[in-house]
């Protein structure tokens, strides 16, 4: 085993400063739910962990004053979970980010680790799509921003330049009418990886869709935001033929592997079942809000 | 290898130690401070032997770096009882043979002891949930689960 360094920068600056000089021999920590085990078997040997957890932006929720939600990369799903009006306002959000493993995973994993670890299985992810979150990153040369759903570009890999930290996810504010949700198929009935994952948001004015996205996960290389989908809903009563050609949409989406999980066309099949029952959570969602 | 000099507290007691900057709090746990309560079945944050709580949140011991809980609070298994004063789901565990072979035991009941802290009345459904990320081999969970349920019950008599 070669030295390694261990820091806990208070500030995002030093954060950046330490991670750019690793020059690609550092590794972020956040809950360490992937790296540690990544670490265990081999697969990661950095030369300097830098976690993150002492900065503050980093570690906090934020209700923003136009009512949109910044929540801190390495936010754990069990502190999100508490917080008092985050599950009400975003609750397929929510619900995504809790399917992450056990209670005591929950206790440490973070909706940023499940984005910068790659898995197209992710099952935050398409949820965080549907919700249309906007990445907050900072770097060598600065801050900026990102839509989520531009974040992934294959399994494992993202489009962080080095030295850049994933910091928050911004979620727009709700407006009236409005709803989200998040359905996974799982070959078990709990703690299992996602053989299709659907995230749906939608805002219902007088029973028509007005406005719709839809994230697809587990079915091709990378999360998706299927924008035909959400166009084959607005518009609609959400009546069956426009739910029908969202399932289509969904269904056209997908490039899936083939593996013990799910085969290429029980995989497809199911992604427009699942759409359309995360469409009816949804809308139920959004009747009451 | 240069090591990190660590100030914590566990169980309720300030401890000092140095450990690797890789290294995991279980490790530390078990070989440095002979805390050797919590177990490891995994090391990959699977089965739930090593449970601990870092300022009171549950998580397994093995996926924390023991650099991380530097000024937190550590709560072990060896903090539950109080002396020879069994902790309630202990005593209940023992009376209801929840165990067999008794190396998840220190974790289901860490893990237990947290639940009953944030729903000192939850539902079989909601025990089941919060311990599904502690595998036990042997006892086929039913008795491990009406152990806490009716441990909840007695503590909410008691309360
Ligand atoms: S040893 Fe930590 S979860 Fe198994
Ligand atoms: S009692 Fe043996 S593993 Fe649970």
């Amino acid at each position: 085993m070669t030295d390694i360094r261990y820091l806990a920068p208070q500030t995002l600056d030093e954060a950046v400063g330490a991670f750019a000089a690793a020059q690609g021999a550092a590794r972020i920590l956040a809950g360490g739910t992937d790296l540690l085990v990544q670490m265990r078997n081999g697969v990661a040997r950095p030369g300097t962990i830098i976690d993150i957890k002492k900065i503050a932006e980093l570690t906090s929720i934020e209700e923003t004053a136009d009512g949109g939600f910044r929540i801190g990369a390495a936010v754990s799903g069990a502190v999100l979970a508490e917080h008092p009006r985050f599950g009400t306002v975003w609750p397929g959000v929510l619900e995504a980010i809790n399917l992450i493993g056990s209670t005591q995973v929950q206790g440490r994993a973070s909706p940023g680790g499940n984005l910068c670890h790659g898995s197209p299985a992710a099952d935050s992810v398409p949820a965080m799509v549907a919700a249309g979150a906007v990445l907050t990153i900072q770097g060598p040369n600065g801050r900026r921003t990102l839509p989520v759903e531009q974040f992934p570009v294959g399994p494992g890999r993202n489009s962080l330049a080095p030295g850049e930290i994933l910091v928050s996810f911004s979620l727009p504010a709700r407006p009236k009418g409005s709803g989200d949700a998040y359905l996974r198929m799982i070959p078990r009935t709990e703690m299992d990886i996602a053989v299709v994952g659907v995230g749906v948001s939608l805002t219902l004015e007088n029973g028509v869709c007005t406005a719709a996205r839809v994230g697809l996960g587990a079915v091709a290389p990378t999360v998706k935001l299927v924008a035909d989908a959400a166009t084959a809903l607005v518009g609609t009563k959400l009546d069956d033929a426009a739910l029908e050609a969202a399932a289509a949409a969904c269904r056209a989406a997908c490039k899936p592997i083939d593996d013990k999980r799910g085969t290429i066309e029980y995989r497809i099949k199911v992604s427009g079942v699942l759409l359309k029952r995360t469409v009816a959570i949804a809308a139920e969602r959004a009747g009451r809000a | 290898m240069a090591k990190v000099h660590v100030t914590t507290t566990i169980n309720g007691e300030p401890v000092e130690f140095l450990c690797d900057p890789g290294q995991n709090m279980l490790d530390v746990l078990r070989n440095t401070l002979g805390l050797t309560g919590s177990k490891e079945g995994c090391g990959t944050g699977d089965c739930g032997a090593c449970s601990i709580t870092l300022d009171g949140r549950l998580t397994c011991s093995c996926l924390v770096l023991a650099a991380e809980v530097e000024g937190k609070e550590v709560g072990t298994i060896e903090g539950m009882a109080q002396g020879d004063h069994l902790h309630p789901l202990q005593q209940k565990f023992l009376e209801m043979a929840a165990l067999q072979c008794g190396i998840c035991t220190p974790g289901v009941l860490v893990a237990a002891k947290a639940l009953l802290e944030k729903n000192p009345d939850p539902s079989e459904t909601e025990v089941r949930f919060w311990l599904a990320g502690n595998l036990c081999r042997c006892t086929g969970y039913d008795k491990i689960v009406r152990a806490v349920m009716e441990t909840a019950a007695e503590m909410r008599g008691a309360a």
